[in-house]
C-alpha cells in the first residue's frame, strides 16, 4: 500500500482552539467573566458614571441611608458611597489583577526552575522561598512598602512578592509529580530540548492548580490592600479604596450599614466573578473535564 | 445438583451516557469440584459476572437481575446485604489481580490474616494465628511463622498473591473465584499460582471461577470454558472440544490472534479487526458481526441462538465451523 | 551485513556508586542489532530489559559502557549531538495513554513531533500528519481528539505514529502490546511487522512474553537479574534453549492447548527473584535453579558458546561437550 497523498488536507484545531471552543459552554465562567468586565469597564469609566466626586467632604449629608439621589447612601463625611465604589474600583481591582500578574510572573517561573532542575537548583531556590514564607506575610509587606515608600505601585510590588512564594512553592510540587510521567520521557525521547518541556508538558499540565491559586491570591490582594491602607501604607485617605471603605465602615456598622454592605458587596462579587472564571478556565485547559462527545469507541460502531 | 447455577443474568449500570448492559442474559452451572474459565476481553463482562455472583456491585448505579441464581441451594439474589457478607465470609471467595491494592499497606500479613480469620472462624488469637501459619505454609510461603510481622510491601507481587489466596482460602469456601488473578504477575510465578489452584482443587474441592484474557492459562488449569463478548456468552465448551472444534467467528479470532510458543513459528497473526462494541446501544444482531471473518447471510438478518453442538458444548453462531486444522 | 547499533559492557547501576546499596539494574551487557532486523529482549520483571532500552536512548544515564550508533559513542555524545541522534532512535512504551500528554489533541501530539525537529513546516504540516495517521491505521477524524478518548490499542497506534513522524531508523519497542487486550495486541504486533517490511525499521522488542517474541524477532537475549544469560537467533533459542532459566521460562508459558498442555514437563522454579540490590555470587540465577552445583557459586559462568549465534552462560553446560 503506497501512501495516497490526500487530495486537500482538512484543517484541524490544535490545543488552545479547541479549549477556546470549550469555555464560553461553562456557563458559571461565563457569567463570571461578565460580572468582571462589567466591573472593569464600571471603574475605568467612573468620572462618566459616577453622580458625585468622591473625595468632596459635605458634612451636612452624612450617614444618609440609600435613596434615588444616593444610590448606597453617604459615608460620615457625607460622600456618596456608589460614586466612592466606582473610584475605589480602579485601586482595588488593580491592585488584584497587578498583584496577580505580579505573583504569575515572579513565582511560576521560580516553581518551573525548581521543579524541573531539581537536585542543587531546586534546594537553592526553595530555601529562599521558605525564608520568605517565615516571615508572616502582612507584616513582610510592610516592611517592603516601608523601605520603597508608600505608594500605590510599591503596595502592588510588595504584595506580589509576598504572594510570589506561595504560589512558587505550589508550582514546584505539581512540576515535580508530572515531571516522573511517561509522556515527559517521551518528549525527551523525541529530542525536545528543555524549553519545549517546561512550557508544552510541564506548564500545561501543572495550570490548573495555577488558575486556583491565582483566585485565591486576587481575593488576598484585594483585603491586603485594605490592611495596608488601614495601616496607612497603602491608598492615602481620602482616596477610595474598596478595602480601606470597608474597614473604615465597620465603626458604623450598627448605624450606617450600608457604608459597609457597598464595599463589601463589590469585593464579594469581584472575588466569586473570578473564581468561576478561574473554574472555567481549568475545566476548559483539561480536556477530560470536557463532557461534549462520547467516546471514540462508542462512536464508531 | 450444580454448585452455582445462574439463569439469564444481567447486570446494568447507569451512566450519564444511557444504560450499559455490562452483563446480558448469562446463564451457566458450576458443579462441585469443577474449574471453570471465564475468558473475554476487558468489557467482556466477565469480571461483573463475577462481581454479581459474589453482590459486590455497587447498587445504585448498577442493577442485578436474573431469573434465579442459587448458590448451594440459596437464591443469591435473595439475600440481605448481611446475609450476603455472610456468604461471602464463609462458602465464596474471591481473589482479583491486583495483590498490592487489596492488601492495606499498614498492617502486617499476620494481622490481616488473623482478623479475617477471629471474625469468619471465630477463633480465639493464637487459634487464629497457628491456622494463619498453617494457610500461608499450604500456600507456599517458606518461614510462615516467621513472616506473618512482614508488611505486604516486604513481599513480592507473586507472594502477596499468595497470601491473597490465603485469605480467600481462610473460611475453607466452596468457591474460588479468581480474577485475572495471575496477570500481573511473571509467567515463572504465574506457573506457580496455577500449580497452586490445581492443587487446591484436587486436594480441598474447591469450585473455581477462572477469570482470564490468557486462553494458555486457560488451557492449562480449566475443565470448562465459557467464552463471553459484550456482556453475553457466545460459546460454551469442555476445555478439549472448545480448543478443537471453535464454533464461535469470536473463540475463532481469539485463537488466532494469540502467538504460541510451540509449532511452527508463523509470520503473520490473524488479529480481530476493529473494536469492541458499545453495550449502551447493542445490535439487534450478533455482537460480534461487525468483526467477525467468518460471518454468513443469516447473521446480517436475526439474532443467533444457542446451537447444540453436543457433548455439552454450545455456541451462539450461525457459521458452520469444522474442527480446527492443527 | 554491519551492525546498526552495537552495545558495549553497558553498565546501568542505581544508587551510591560502590556502596553496599548499588542495585546493579544492567550489569555488563552486549550485543548489536543489524539494520531491518529485531532483537528480542526477555526476561521477567526486574531483569533490566527496560532500564536496558532507557539506557540505549540514554533516557537513564549509563553508568559505564558504550553504546554506538553508526560510529558515534552516545554516551559520550554532547547535548546537541544526542538530540539530532534522538530522530533515528526512537522508543514505544508500554503503557501507552500514559506516554501521550492528556492535555494535547492527537493532531498536536504528532505535530509536535515533527516541529521539534522542523520537519515538514507550514502548509505540508498537517498534510503529513494525515499521512502518518493513515500509516498507522488510524482515521483522520481522531485528528481533534485527545488520549483518554482512545482506546489502548489506538493510543498505541498514536504513540507509534510520534515516533515515526521523526524517521527513525531504530526502534525500542518497550512491552509494547503487553497492557493491551490479545485481538488488539495481535494488530499492534502486526502493524509493527508492517512498518518495519515498508520503512525498514530496526526493532529491539522488550518484553517478558516468549511467545510475542518469538513472533516478533530474528534474534532472542534472554535477560536476568541485570546479565544476559543465553542468546541466539529464534529458530535456534526456541527449539534448543540451553541455559537452565531460559528452559524454565519457556516452560512456564502456557499454550492455547489443552492437549499439549497435558503432556509438556512443565519446569516450576522455586522462590521469588532475589534482590536485584544484593544479587547471589558467581551465576545469579543459582539460587532458583534445578540443577545447580557448589561451583556455581564462585566464578561469574563465561558464554559458553552451541553453535556461531548460540550462547549461554552456564558451567554445566561444560560438562555435555
Amino acid at each position: 500500500m503506497a501512501i495516497a497523498q490526500p487530495p486537500a488536507t482538512p484543517r484541524f484545531a490544535g490545543s488552545i482552539r479547541l479549549a477556546a471552543r470549550q469555555f464560553p459552554r461553562h456557563r458559571a465562567a461565563m457569567v463570571g467573566l461578565v460580572c468582571l468586565v462589567l466591573l472593569c469597564l464600571a471603574a475605568a469609566f467612573a468620572p462618566l458614571i459616577a453622580p458625585f466626586d468622591p473625595v468632596q467632604i459635605k458634612l451636612s449629608a452624612k450617614l444618609r441611608p440609600p435613596s434615588l439621589e444616593h444610590l448606597l447612601g453617604t459615608d460620615h463625611f457625607g460622600r456618596d458611597v456608589f460614586s466612592r465604589l466606582l473610584y475605589g474600583g480602579r485601586t482595588s481591582l488593580s491592585v488584584g489583577l497587578l498583584v496577580v500578574a505580579f505573583a504569575f510572573v515572579l513565582g511560576v517561573p521560580l516553581g518551573l526552575a525548581s521543579g524541573y532542575f531539581g537536585g542543587r537548583t531546586d534546594n537553592l531556590l526553595m530555601r529562599l522561598v521558605d525564608a520568605f514564607l517565615t516571615f508572616p506575610p502582612l507584616l513582610l509587606a510592610v516592611a517592603l512598602v516601608g523601605l520603597l515608600g508608600p505608594d500605590i505601585q510599591n503596595v502592588m510590588l510588595a504584595l506580589g512578592v509576598v504572594q510570589a512564594p506561595v504560589l512558587a512553592r505550589m508550582v514546584r510540587g505539581s512540576t515535580l509529580a508530572v515531571r516522573e510521567e511517561v509522556y515527559v520521557t517521551a518528549a525527551r525521547a523525541l529530542g525536545a530540548g528543555p524549553g519545549r518541556i517546561v512550557v508544552s508538558h510541564l506548564l500545561r499540565n501543572v495550570v490548573s492548580p495555577i488558575v486556583v491559586q491565582l483566585t485565591v491570591v486576587f481575593a488576598a490582594a484585594v483585603v491586603a490592600e485594605a490592611s495596608l491602607s488601614f495601616l496607612g501604607f497603602g491608598t492615602q485617605p481620602p482616596q477610595p479604596s474598596w478595602g480601606r471603605d470597608m474597614s473604615e465602615a465597620r465603626r458604623f456598622l450598627g448605624d450606617a450599614p450600608w457604608m459597609f454592605l457597598g464595599p463589601t458587596g463589590a469585593i464579594m462579587l469581584c472575588v466569586l466573578s473570578i473564581n468561576f472564571l478561574g473554574d472555567g478556565l481549568r475545566d476548559a485547559l483539561d480536556p477530560r473535564a470536557w463532557r461534549t462527545r462520547r467516546t471514540v469507541a462508542a462512536e464508531e460502531r | 445438583m450444580p454448585l452455582l447455577a445462574v439463569r439469564n443474568l444481567r447486570t446494568r449500570f447507569a451512566t450519564d451516557r444511557g444504560t450499559v448492559r455490562a452483563v446480558d442474559g448469562v446463564s451457566f452451572d458450576l458443579a462441585e469440584g469443577e474449574v471453570l474459565g471465564l475468558v473475554g476481553e476487558s468489557g467482556s463482562g466477565k469480571s461483573v459476572t463475577a462481581l454479581s455472583i459474589m453482590r459486590l456491585v455497587p447498587e445504585p448505579p448498577g442493577r442485578v437481575t436474573a431469573d434465579s441464581m442459587s448458590f448451594d441451594g440459596t437464591d443469591l439474589l435473595r439475600l440481605t446485604e448481611a446475609q450476603a457478607r455472610e456468604v461471602r465470609g464463609a462458602s465464596m471467595a474471591m481473589v482479583f489481580q491486583d495483590p498490592m491494592r487489596s492488601l492495606n499497606p499498614v498492617l502486617s500479613i499476620g494481622r490481616q490474616l488473623v482478623e479475617v480469620l477471629q471474625r469468619h472462624q471465630k477463633l480465639g488469637r493464637q487459634a487464629a494465628r497457628r491456622r494463619a501459619i498453617e494457610l500461608l505454609e499450604m500456600v507456599g510461603i517458606p518461614l510462615a511463622d516467621k513472616r506473618l510481622a512482614a508488611y505486604p510491601h516486604q513481599f513480592s507481587g507473586g507472594m502477596r498473591q499468595r497470601v491473597m489466596i490465603a485469605i480467600a482460602l481462610s473460611c475453607n469456601p466452596r468457591l474460588l473465584i479468581a480474577d485475572e488473578a495471575t496477570t500481573a504477575l511473571d509467567v515463572t510465578i504465574q506457573a506457580q499460582i496455577v500449580d497452586l489452584v490445581k492443587r487446591l482443587t484436587r486436594e480441598r474441592g474447591t469450585s473455581v471461577i477462572w477469570i482470564s484474557h490468557d486462553l494458555g492459562v486457560v488451557a492449562n488449569l480449566c475443565d470448562r470454558v465459557n467464552v463471553m463478548y459484550a456482556g453475553r456468552i457466545v460459546e460454551s465448551a469442555p476445555i478439549r472440544d472448545l480448543f478443537q472444534r471453535p464454533s464461535h467467528g469470536y473463540t475463532l479470532g481469539l485463537l488466532g490472534s494469540t502467538p504460541r510458543i510451540d509449532g511452527p513459528a508463523l509470520r503473520r497473526l490473524s488479529p480481530i479487526d476493529g473494536l469492541p462494541p458499545n453495550l449502551i446501544d447493542p445490535l439487534p444482531l450478533c455482537p460480534f458481526l461487525p468483526r467477525c471473518r467468518v460471518s454468513v447471510a443469516a447473521c446480517r438478518e436475526r439474532a443467533p441462538d444457542r446451537r447444540d453442538l453436543g457433548h455439552e458444548h454450545w455456541a451462539t453462531c450461525f457459521a458452520e465451523l469444522g474442527p480446527r486444522a492443527p | 551485513m554491519t551492525a546498526l547499533l552495537q552495545v558495549d559492557d553497558l553498565r546501568v547501576h542505581f544508587g551510591p556508586v560502590g556502596a553496599p546499596g548499588t542495585v546493579k539494574a544492567v550489569d555488563g551487557i552486549s550485543f548489536s542489532v543489524e539494520r531491518g532486523r529485531t532483537l528480542g529482549l526477555v526476561g521477567e520483571s526486574g531483569c533490566g530489559k527496560s532500564t536496558t532500552g532507557y539506557a540505549i536512548l540514554q533516557l537513564v544515564p549509563p553508568t559505564t559502557g558504550r553504546v554506538l550508533y553508526g560510529g558515534t559513542d552516545l554516551c559520550r555524545a554532547d547535548s546537541g549531538t544526542l538530540r539530532r541522534l534522538r530522530r533515528k532512535l526512537q522508543i514505544i512504551f508500554q503503557d501507552a495513554h500514559a506516554s501521550l500528554n492528556p492535555r494535547m489533541p492527537i493532531g498536536d501530539l504528532v505535530g509536535e513531533a515533527l516541529d521539534i525537529h522542523g520537519l515538514h513546516k507550514g502548509r505540508a504540516r498537517a498534510g503529513r500528519i494525515h499521512e502518518l495517521l493513515d500509516l498507522v491505521g488510524l482515521a483522520g477524524h481522531l485528528i481533534e481528539r485527545y488520549p483518554h478518548e482512545l482506546s489502548g490499542g489506538q493510543a498505541q497506534r498514536v504513540a507509534i505514529c510520534r515516533a515515526l513522524a521523526v524517521e527513525p531508523e531504530l526502534i525500542v519497542c518497550d512491552e509494547p502490546v503487553s497492557a493491551l487486550d490479545v485481538s488488539i495486541q495481535a494488530q499492534i504486533v502486526n502493524l509493527l511487522q508492517d512498518l518495519q517490511e515498508r520503512l525498514g525499521l530496526t526493532y529491539i522488542f522488550i518484553s517478558h512474553d516468549l511467545s510475542v517474541v518469538r513472533h516478533m524477532s530474528d534474534q532472542v537475549a534472554v535477560m536476568y537479574l541485570g546479565k544476559i544469560v543465553e542468546m541466539a537467533g529464534k529458530d535456534e533459542i526456541y527449539a534448543r534453549p540451553a541455559h537452565p532459566y531460559t528452559k524454565a521460562l519457556m516452560s512456564a508459558i502456557p499454550v492455547p492447548d489443552p492437549d499439549s498442555e497435558a503432556q509438556r514437563q512443565r519446569i516450576i522454579l522455586a522462590g521469588d527473584l532475589p534482590n536485584p540490590a544484593n544479587p547471589p555470587s558467581g551465576c545469579r540465577f543459582r539460587t532458583r535453579c534445578p540443577i545447580a552445583i557448589d561451583a556455581c557459586a564462585a566464578t561469574d559462568p563465561p558464554p559458553h558458546a552451541m553453535s556461531a549465534t548460540h550462547w549461554a552462560k552456564c558451567i554445566r553446560l561444560e560438562e555435555g561437550s
